[in-house]
């Protein structure tokens, strides 16, 4: 029986060699009388063990990683010598077992349970894991049975703002029109984050599925994923399962002969953060400048072109086939509070064991890092923690033990937002960050509201006296007004939370705004 | 009088006409232009206006809307830099500054003999494996100052 070695395809691998090392073991192998064959998987997230390469026993699959070229060969001998006579792995980059792996083990996954085990793009290896299992549930449910089984799981939506997802889909299912549309926000522009692309990149049927089931629960016939153009390989691969998807049946006039239609397509941004907002994103759709629109009417009565529309994020629509196909309560009895379910949390920045972590909501922060980080890359201490994108708070090292549902994130004036978590060592200079966050806005900002436009120009300036110390004690009183006006006079979340990671710098490292901690507390 | 099209324009012309039907078209026609050609030129853009009954003004602030769009040719070579936190986190600030240095150029700027452009973007996506440079649709990992000049002075035989 022909054995398979699995390379992924997945951007984080090829942007540390999996195509050479794909190429190596194509070499090898044709030089070699070996029943093997390489298989393009997709990744399972452990990014410092990338490229990693598996091969399957009767076991299960054994991995190797991080791999480079020149280790081929002789992972190629030790797979002919011993796992191929069942001998245990002996190599300085054997891991073992995958599922064995600290890092896998620890986690429940349910959105990314097929990650890295699946070839992306082979509808077989989909089907064979439970691929379409909810799709097939939901056209025989009515499209209220869908909708309520969605509210009923306690989905909120993963892009951010936490709206419960089936509350949006009863707005749209309720809508009168003869038009209705559903939107894949994939514009992960989030700094931390990339859990949006994995799904896209390793496992895009689920996201296909996920579309078409909200498609048939609010009678909508056309899809589009907005995609960020900064993942030109998440595009190919959801393209390639796009076309799979269609000559199957799953898309076009009769899905699954169910006499509905659905179709679907990939649309590509223009690096431009605002469009993530899912107002400039239908603006964008609709090939126009994305300026955020005024809210109401919401995009559930008047999204794009005017008509009703499901905008959801990547990661909303992924968790739908498992609630579909294992029932609302097994997806609801994860999690806390009201946060429900499990969450793909992003481990980035200065960390030696960066990657996607999904984990019920409620552990805490502090657990998660110790757990599963590795420690800093540099062995430096940690210093500050940005969780939530460029608009989420700094946490600094004694505010750690803070809960990772959406409820505590809020009361701390932080934000859990899409998940990612972003480390810095001391060497990072919070001032620097600071003024990083407003002239992100400055370069970002659609431009459409003033405090969000030109409040930016002028926190960058601010700061900037702060750091060269002119009227240090006036400019600070000036730095947390202009928060304030950003805060209570921006139409979107880009002005309006601007000001969370500016705060916070200040709030919790203020030596290095040079205040002693007296001449912080200003009323 | 009759207008000389170079052979760029005439593909414009065929984008324009395979894409406009599409709904929102713009962007999708914006892409594929800028795909075929590397750019959008004055010229392009009153074509695109014509035939979607548009102001080329209108398809001007679209174009200036989007930080990838550009109206001036590249570098044969597109290098971005991820200036976003998590990259920051692992060194991109120095690696900007080396960036800058070793080609002799600002952001927005092309070298001399039009090989590399230089250009930052707010996230890649590879946050766990930064600092992070593309360079036309290949994205590397892991960036060094050595790296980086490595993979610079591999480009002619690495991105053919």
């Amino acid at each position: 029986m022909t054995t398979k070695i699995f390379i992924p395809r997945e951007s984080t691998a090829i942007s540390l060699g999996a195509h050479q090392v794909a190429q190596a073991f194509t070499h090898y192998l044709s030089q070699h009388d070996l029943d093997i064959k390489v298989i393009r998987n997709g990744s399972r997230g452990l990014f410092w063990l990338e490229p990693m390469v598996e091969i399957e026993t009767a076991q299960g699959r054994m991995a190797y990683g991080p791999v480079a070229p020149a280790d081929v060969a002789s992972i190629m001998e030790d797979i002919s010598q011993n796992i191929l006579h069942e001998k245990p792995q002996c190599h300085a980059l054997a891991l073992g077992l995958t599922e064995n792996i600290a890092y896998l083990k620890k986690q429940t996954r349910l959105t990314f349970a097929r990650a890295g085990i699946t070839d992306p793009v082979s509808l077989d290896d989909y089907l064979a894991l439970d691929g379409f299992k909810g799709l097939q549930k939901s056209i025989a449910l009515s499209t209220q049975e869908i909708v309520t089984a969605v509210v009923d799981s306690g989905l909120r939506g993963r892009g951010g703002a936490a709206f419960p997802t089936g509350i949006k889909w009863q707005t749209v299912r309720d809508a009168t029109a003869d038009k209705k549309y559903i939107v894949c926000n994939a514009d992960e522009g989030d700094s931390g984050t990339f859990a949006d692309k994995l799904v896209m990149e390793c496992d895009p049927f689920m996201l296909i599925e996920g579309m078409i089931i909200a498609g048939l629960a609010v009678g909508a016939d056309q899809g589009y994923i907005y995609l960020r153009s900064e993942y030109p390989i998440a595009d190919a691969i959801l393209q390639q399962a796009i076309e799979v998807a269609g000559v199957a049946g799953y898309l076009g006039n009769d899905v699954c002969g169910s006499g509905k239609s659905f179709n679907l397509e990939v649309r590509l941004g223009a690096e431009a953060y605002i469009c993530g907002e899912e107002t400039a994103l239908l603006e964008s759709l609709e090939g126009k400048r994305g300026m955020v629109r005024f809210k109401p009417p919401l995009p559930a009565l008047e999204g794009l072109f005017g008509k009703p529309t499901i905008v959801n994020n990547v990661l909303s629509l992924a968790a739908i086939p498992f609630i579909m196909s294992e029932g609302s309560h097994a997806y609801q009895q994860y999690g806390t509070n009201r946060s429900r379910g499990t969450l793909p949390f992003q481990l980035a920045g200065n960390v030696k064991q960066g990657g996607l972590i999904e984990l019920p909501f409620g552990s805490s922060l502090k657990d998660l890092i110790d757990d599963f980080s590795g420690g800093t890359a540099s062995n430096r201490p940690i210093k500050a923690i940005q969780v939530g994108g460029p608009l989420g708070a700094y946490l600094p090292s004694h505010k750690l033990d803070i809960l990772l549902d959406y409820e505590a994130f809020s009361k701390a004036s932080a934000v859990l937002g899409h998940g990612g978590i972003v480390v810095f060592d001391d060497s990072v200079d919070m001032l620097e960050q600071a003024r990083f966050s407003m002239e992100f806005c400055v370069v970002e900002s659609c431009g459409k509201c003033t405090p969000c436009r030109i409040g930016s120009t002028r926190g960058v300036e601010v700061i900037d006296r702060i750091k060269n110390d002119e009227r240090r004690a006036e400019n600070m009183i000036l730095l947390n007004d202009l928060c304030d006006t950003m805060i209570d006079g921006s139409l979107c979340a880009m002005g309006g939370m601007t000001p969370i990671p500016v705060r916070s710098a200040f709030t919790d490292f203020p030596q290095d705004f040079f205040l002693t901690t007296q001449e912080n507390h200003h009323d | 009088m009759k207008i000389e099209f170079s052979s760029p324009l005439s593909n414009v012309e065929n984008i324009i006409d395979s894409l406009k039907n599409k709904e929102g078209s713009l962007l999708p026609i914006l892409h594929a232009i800028q795909k075929e050609v590397g750019y959008i030129a004055p010229k392009a853009i009153e074509r695109i206006a014509t035939k979607l009954k548009q102001t080329p003004a209108e398809i001007h602030g679209v174009i200036s809307f989007y930080h990838q769009f550009r109206t001036t040719p590249p570098g044969k070579y597109q290098i971005k830099i991820c200036r976003a936190e998590a990259c920051q986190a692992r060194g991109s600030r120095a690696l900007e500054a080396h960036a800058k240095d070793f080609l002799a150029i600002d952001y927005h700027q092309m070298t001399s003999d039009k090989k590399f452009s230089l250009d930052s973007v707010y996230c890649l996506g590879n946050c766990a494996t930064g600092p992070n440079i593309r360079i036309n649709d290949e994205l590397y990992g892991r960036i060094s100052n050595q790296r980086f000049d490595q993979i610079l002075s591999n480009v002619d035989s690495d991105l053919k």
